[in-house]
């Protein structure tokens, strides 16, 4: 993607998600306010999310491959559930990672 | 007002602030990790300023995915912010465009859940606009620190800061689908859905297209059948 392209996204992108926190601000209540709206912005989030965290962590262009990401992912796991912080959680990934990377690089 | 509740709104504010910018350091390396100059990373930050819309585009961007899907993505998750406005509003209750325009750049996740949590409206706006200010300032700092040393990194280092991505947004989504979080049994299969989705549609996709069908997909699945059950309706 050339430069201009990456600005562009940059920009566009920005001002979208401004004009939707502005919108949030300056409509009536009760546009924003139906049960159908609520639920799908109470659930785009982790079907969003869930698919970021497996492309990033199990895809490679159009393949699904297995490598350090994966590792380092399912160390992240268990950080989690044993409450780590978010800095180490990070860390500890990047660990993994690049542990795997050089066992197998 | 007693000046121990103001110091007490201020000290978490502060605090949440520091804590987050945390994340910023993340999303500078990630962002240099996908493409962007530390110019771009910057302007990401100070001009998009929401966490989870900007880690989006960018995982996109890192995919090798396309701008719309990229631009999507963003905006999917920055419809949250809509919402935290609505219930904002009264509480701000920003006079003139200026300050309403002002306020709804610091509409984000953090500054809501503190002026929400703030126990009256004077300690709510407080709370609102110095958790604004601090998560302002730190996160635009640490983008700028993380963007300029990922550029300084090696191959191994690389290995790690791929593995720190994925790891990232699993932090992101991990307190949504615990026990605490609303209808956690709900959040968990819509989670799932939207990762076997992604994964299975990724080799006949252009890269970056499987994540936006992937939320389509399970927004449909769980659309409105009828009108009387919408708890079922949503699984």
């Amino acid at each position: 993607m050339s430069t201009g392209t990456l600005w562009a996204v940059v920009l566009v992108g920005s001002l979208g998600c401004y004009l939707l926190k502005l919108a949030g601000l300056s409509v009536p209540a009760a546009w924003v306010e139906r049960p159908w709206v609520t639920r799908v912005v109470e659930f785009v989030p982790a079907a969003l999310l869930a698919a970021l965290v497996a492309v990033q962590a199990a895809t490679s262009g159009p393949d699904l491959v297995v490598d350090g990401r994966l590792v380092g992912l399912a160390v992240a796991a268990v950080a989690l559930a044993l409450r780590a912080p978010f800095i180490v959680v990070l860390v500890l990934a990047g660990a993994a990672g690049a542990l795997v990377h050089v066992v197998t690089g | 007002m007693p000046s121990s509740a103001r110091t007490a709104t201020l000290r978490d504010a502060v605090g949440l602030g520091v804590a987050v910018g945390l994340y910023g350091v993340a999303f500078g390396a990630a962002a240099a990790g996908a493409g962007l100059d530390t110019w771009q990373a910057v302007a990401t930050s100070a001009l998009m300023f929401t966490g989870a819309s900007q880690f989006a585009m960018i995982g996109v961007l890192g995919a090798g995915g396309g701008a719309f899907s990229a631009v999507g993505s963003a905006l999917l998750l920055g419809t949250r912010n809509t919402v935290y406005g609505v219930r904002l509003a009264p509480m701000l209750a920003p006079q003139g465009w200026l300050r309403r325009a002002g306020a709804a750049h610091w509409v984000i996740d953090e500054t809501t859940a503190m002026a929400v949590a703030a126990p009256d409206r004077e300690l709510g706006r407080l709370a609102f606009w110095v958790t604004g200010a601090t998560i302002y300032l730190g996160w635009n700092v640490t983008t700028l620190v993380g963007s300029l040393g990922a550029a300084a990194l090696g191959e191994t280092a690389q290995a790690a800061l791929d593995a720190v991505v994925p790891a990232a947004f699993l932090a992101l989504l991990w307190p949504r689908l615990q026990r605490s979080a609303r209808e956690p049994g709900v959040q968990r299969r819509v989670a799932l859905g939207g990762a076997v989705v992604a994964l299975a549609l990724t080799p006949f996709v252009p890269a970056g297209v499987q994540v936006v069908l992937a939320v389509v997909a399970v927004a449909l699945a769980g659309r409105p059948r009828t009108t009387t059950s919408p708890r079922e309706a949503a699984a």
